[in-house]
């Protein structure tokens, strides 16, 4: 039997949309990859670890000093909104742990472990750190925020002792007090974005920001503005790193080099398109440059039956991703939205847009690529490589990558893609991936798997 | 469920229940576990969500495993990839 | 006023600009997209004189094979690997068809051995009837060979700039128009590939050139070659030729020197369809397991597609038109452009610069009035009769 609907990714957006067109009677079936519900902001610890009491407050207990760190954090409570979206979950089919490589325009939907076909989609894969090279960045001990920040909610685990936070962007807070209040040693959150004046405009968002700006005062970390991680050092680990303040075009003014065994660095997010694009379904830009999937007020794509929501549709953070999902779910089911979803989401996207003004990236970090610093994890393709291939005329990514294999290696471009395109001088185009997720050759040359809906 | 252990390269890990192996390993002060193929650099946990393929491993002889996405599961034999 | 442009910055159009250029004209490339952005950006990089039947493509094939590698000492820098293909049989029925193809190769010059496959290839898999071992097969990394032959050449490369038509004085053609102005030249090579046929239109001359879809996987890299030379099934043979709409598939696998092997090949006729086949890639996987046992646990982590030119009857287009004098195609050359690209190049530049096109000729005074440099002159016995860009009207 064919799912009525089938929702890839269980973030905010996801999760909201499967709960939501259950209770309107269809019949849904929920992917993702992990093996937990929750996406990324309501990233939950292993159920063996257990949680305490349900809580409301955002950030981690405060621990013991004298605790060791691996022993000391406990599993925290979850969220009483992530339970909330959880238990309108009853009814939904869920397929946890299951990597979707393909989507088909017939709605079948290839993972790992089988394949699933529904009457309809809705695709909330999220969106990844956006990354950006300096020299070092490749040491072991240099993390993206975002993982940093899995490894701790996730897992229990803290990145590092002395850890520094740097790039852009509001999710830095989070990242800082939550490693601080875990027990690590934050040597300083450096945000690269100076003016941050037009956020009063928001006084719900101001106060969660000052909550985490509470946490950072309790554990002094400082927090600079106009200051950028420049440089990683270590031999096999990360020893240092060299911090700058830094101008507008965010070129290095004066440098000073801080001791830390860790770094969490990210500017900002990518919305993961790989499933959206190989549908066919029509992209577009977001205010920051980036590829989105073009939705209408329906959160209805280009194509007939697949919807998308949240951060596949525009970074903004989980409220935004929960209303999408909210709105999405009502259009596919034809019940009429609650009061007042729409106004809030109307506030949240005009909010995440006021954040990609506030927090852009500025190209300035050009400045710091050495001819030997590596420019594609993957392929380890240097700086100079890039500027090899422009001599001989790559104009723009694709032949940037045909010509200097960047983009061609395990990621696919993920991680380098951003940095890339810049290079190029321009946006990143959307991602063409047809194998989203590696799969075997066996598994592949077993197409369509065996497993299908009426298997489980 | 209390504690248990994996080995990596022979050396036991301690892991607490649903943990990744990735996470483990870095739990344990062991953060790089791969060398690049072309220069020989160290590598682990980057992204920590499956997206930048840093972190790959072999697992109970599965060559190329993320540990960052990848549960420990008791007396798993991790090696490097 | 340059002597010749060339439309299309692919292999072809790069291969036409460097032998046009070292024959002493100028040269400005114009490309709408980026080098290498078409066809060649998708192609293998195989150089191939296994495939072909004893006839003209295999001539051509025969002298491109040669190019190559005199290319690789003189410009070098696209990973030209000279390993060797190595052609296999299932079964006693299709060894006995592809003995007697290689016989009749080698009565043309191709260099060809009937071995036991496992001596050449260690992980193949067991209980095939038996292969052919082609030394002269090499390979080049596509892209960088169209990137390199064109900086070499020297030649002006006008990226982004679409040719939009010609201008002409009675039925020659005096230059391009582009969508940044005119562009007189002393020649025009149209070298568009599956495009050509547009490029030729605008002329308002008929060239039949389509486009045939083939999807490429690409696996992890890997860290030890698994493969050593380029592998496929001889029924890629039967397939090349075939006039048949739907698809075929065959295995083609290789090793590269950046570790990911590749495997194709597919082909299909639909138009410039980009919409993924599934059933296509599980097909390619399914046969490349076969071939290679241990490929089975490796992973893919691409995939691509790309769109052949091809003429009905399979053979390029390469030479000077009579129907619009000043106008030279280089075009149609389906499946083994990358391999044919040098002799393509060259022979345009003969033309271009006099060659009658018949062997036995002399070299008469061309469009430009000069001859070739005296190394490429005189030698080439190649008819480029069966090439002529008239012979399907
Ligand atoms: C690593 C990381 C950590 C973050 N942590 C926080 C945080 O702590 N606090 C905060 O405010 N914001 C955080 N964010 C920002 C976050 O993006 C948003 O707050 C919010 O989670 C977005 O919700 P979403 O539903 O759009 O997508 P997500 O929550 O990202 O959920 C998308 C889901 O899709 C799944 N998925 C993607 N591709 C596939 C596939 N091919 N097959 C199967 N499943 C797939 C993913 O596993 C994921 O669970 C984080 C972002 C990242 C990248
Ligand atoms: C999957 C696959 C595998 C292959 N493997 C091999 C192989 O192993 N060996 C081999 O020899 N061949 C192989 N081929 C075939 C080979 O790739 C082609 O024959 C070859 O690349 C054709 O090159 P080209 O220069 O003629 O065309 P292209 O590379 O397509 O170049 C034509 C150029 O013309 C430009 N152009 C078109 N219209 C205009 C216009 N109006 N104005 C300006 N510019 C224009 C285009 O932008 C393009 O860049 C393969 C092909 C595919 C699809
Ligand atoms: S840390 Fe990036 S894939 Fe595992």
């Amino acid at each position: 039997m064919k799912y009525d609907l089938i929702v890839i990714g269980a973030g905010p957006a996801g999760m909201a949309a499967a709960g939501t067109a259950a209770r309107g009677g269809l019949r849904v079936a929920l992917v993702d990859s992990a093996a937990q519900l929750g996406g990324q902001f309501h990233r939950q610890p292993p159920p063996e670890l257990g949680g305490g009491n349900v809580r409301d407050d955002p950030t981690h207990e405060r621990l013991g000093r004298d605790q060791s760190i691996e022993q000391a954090i406990q599993a925290p409570a979850p969220r009483r909104d992530f339970l909330r979206l959880r238990d309108r979950l009853t009814g939904v089919d869920l397929h946890l742990g299951c990597r979707v490589w393909a989507v088909e325009p017939s709605f079948a939907v290839h993972h790992d472990g089988g394949t699933l076909t529904g009457e309809r989609l809705l695709i909330a894969t999220g969106a990844h750190d956006r990354v950006v090279p300096f020299p070092g960045w490749d040491l072991p001990g240099v993390m993206t925020a975002g993982g940093a920040q899995a490894l701790l909610k996730g897992n229990l685990v803290v990145a590092g002792r002395r850890i520094a936070v740097a790039g852009t962007g509001p999710f830095l807070l989070p990242v800082a007090a939550g490693l601080a209040a875990a027990g690590a040693r934050v040597v300083g959150v450096f945000e690269a974005a100076r003016q941050m004046g037009a956020l009063a405009r928001y006084p719900a968002k101001l106060a969660e920001g000052a909550g985490y700006a509470a946490t950072l005062a309790r554990y002094r970390v400082p927090y600079h503005r106009g200051q950028a991680v420049v440089a990683a050092h270590g031999a096999d680990e990360l020893a240092k790193v060299t911090v700058a303040k830094i101008d507008d075009g965010w070129r290095a003014i004066r440098t000073r080099e801080i001791e830390c065994d860790a770094l969490a660095v990210g500017y900002g997010f990518v919305p993961q398109l790989d499933l959206p694009v190989q549908l066919g379904c029509a992209t577009t830009r977001d205010s920051d440059g980036s590829a989105i999937v073009a939705v209408d007020d329906q959160m209805r794509t280009s194509i007939t039956g697949v919807h998308a929501a949240g951060e596949t549709t525009g970074v903004g953070g989980a409220e935004l991703a929960e209303l999408d999902g909210i709105i999405a779910g009502h259009s596919i089911t034809g019940t009429p939205l609650p009061d007042g979803v729409r106004r809030r989401r109307e506030r949240a996207r005009a909010f995440a847009r006021l954040l990609h003004e506030v927090f852009p990236v500025r190209d300035g970090w050009r400045d710091r690529l050495r001819a030997d610093t590596i420019v594609c994890r993957c392929e380890e393709v240097p700086y100079q490589a890039i500027c090899d291939a422009q001599a001989l005329g790559a104009v723009d990514t694709r032949s940037l990558k045909l010509l200097a294999r960047p983009g061609m290696g395990w990621c696919q471009g993920r991680m380098c893609g951003y940095a890339v395109a810049r290079l190029a001088g321009e946006d990143p185009p959307p991602p063409r991936r047809p194998i989203a997720q590696p799969i075997s050759l066996q598994n592949l040359a077993a197409y369509p798997l065996r497993s299908t809906n009426d298997d489980a | 469920m209390s504690g248990f252990e994996i080995v990596f390269s022979g050396r036991p890990i301690p892991v607490r229940p649903g943990q990744t192996i990735g996470a483990a390993l870095h739990a344990a002060g062991i953060r790089s576990w791969r060398t690049t193929r072309i220069n020989g650099r160290p590598r682990g946990l980057f992204c920590g969500i499956g997206v930048c393929f840093d972190c790959l491993l072999t697992v109970n002889g599965e060559p190329n495993v993320r540990a960052c996405l990848t549960v420990a599961r008791p007396g798993d034999e991790v090696t490097t990839s | 006023m340059p002597d010749v442009v060339v439309i299309g910055a692919g292999v072809v159009g790069a291969a036409c600009a460097y032998y046009a250029a070292r024959a002493g004209l100028s040269v400005t490339v114009v490309d709408q997209g980026a080098v290498a952005g078409g066809t060649t950006g998708a192609g293998e990089g195989n150089v191939l004189v296994s495939d072909k039947e004893p006839g003209p493509e295999l001539d051509l094939a025969s002298l491109s094979a040669g190019l190559w590698s005199d290319l690789a000492a003189e410009v070098g820098g696209f990973e030209y690997e000279p390993k060797g293909g190595l052609v296999v049989a299932e079964t006693p029925e299709v060894l006995t068809a592809l003995t007697g193809l290689a016989a009749k190769q080698e009565s043309s010059g191709v260099r060809a051995e009937v071995v036991t496959p496992e001596e050449y290839e260690p992980n193949i898999a067991r209980g095939l009837a038996g292969g052919v071992y082609y030394p002269q097969d090499a390979q080049v990394q596509p892209m960088l060979a169209a990137a390199r032959l064109l900086h070499a050449s020297g030649a002006q490369i006008r990226t982004g700039v679409r040719v939009t038509g010609f201008t002409r004085s009675g039925d020659r053609i005096t230059g391009v128009r582009t969508d940044e102005g005119d562009l007189p030249a002393g020649a025009v090579v149209n070298a568009a590939g599956t495009w050509a046929g547009d490029i030729a239109a605008l002329a308002g001359l008929p060239l039949p050139v389509l486009p045939r879809r083939g999807f490429i996987l690409v696996t992890e890299p890997l860290p030890e070659p698994l493969i050593h030379h380029k592998v496929y099934t001889a029924a890629y043979v039967t397939n090349v030729a075939s006039e048949d709409e739907g698809l075929e598939t065959s295995a083609v696998v290789e090793g590269t020197p950046s570790g990911p092997v590749l495997i194709g090949a597919s082909r299909e006729r639909v138009g410039y369809d980009r919409t993924v086949s599934y059933p296509v890639l599980a097909r390619l996987a399914e046969q490349a397991v076969a071939l290679f046992p241990a490929l089975a646990t490796r992973k893919v982590i691409r995939a691509y597609c790309g769109f052949r030119p091809y003429c009905p009857d399979h053979l390029p287009v390469i030479g000077p038109d009579p129907r619009a004098p000043g106008l030279y195609h280089a075009t149609g050359h389906e499946g083994a452009g990358i391999g044919l690209a040098p002799a393509t190049g060259l022979l345009i530049s003969r033309v271009v610069t006099g060659y009658s096109g018949q062997p036995g000729r002399p070299i008469k005074s061309g469009a430009n009035g000069r001859s070739g440099p005296a190394e490429s002159g005189g030698q080439l016995d190649l008819d480029l009769f069966p090439f002529r860009p008239e012979r399907f009207t």
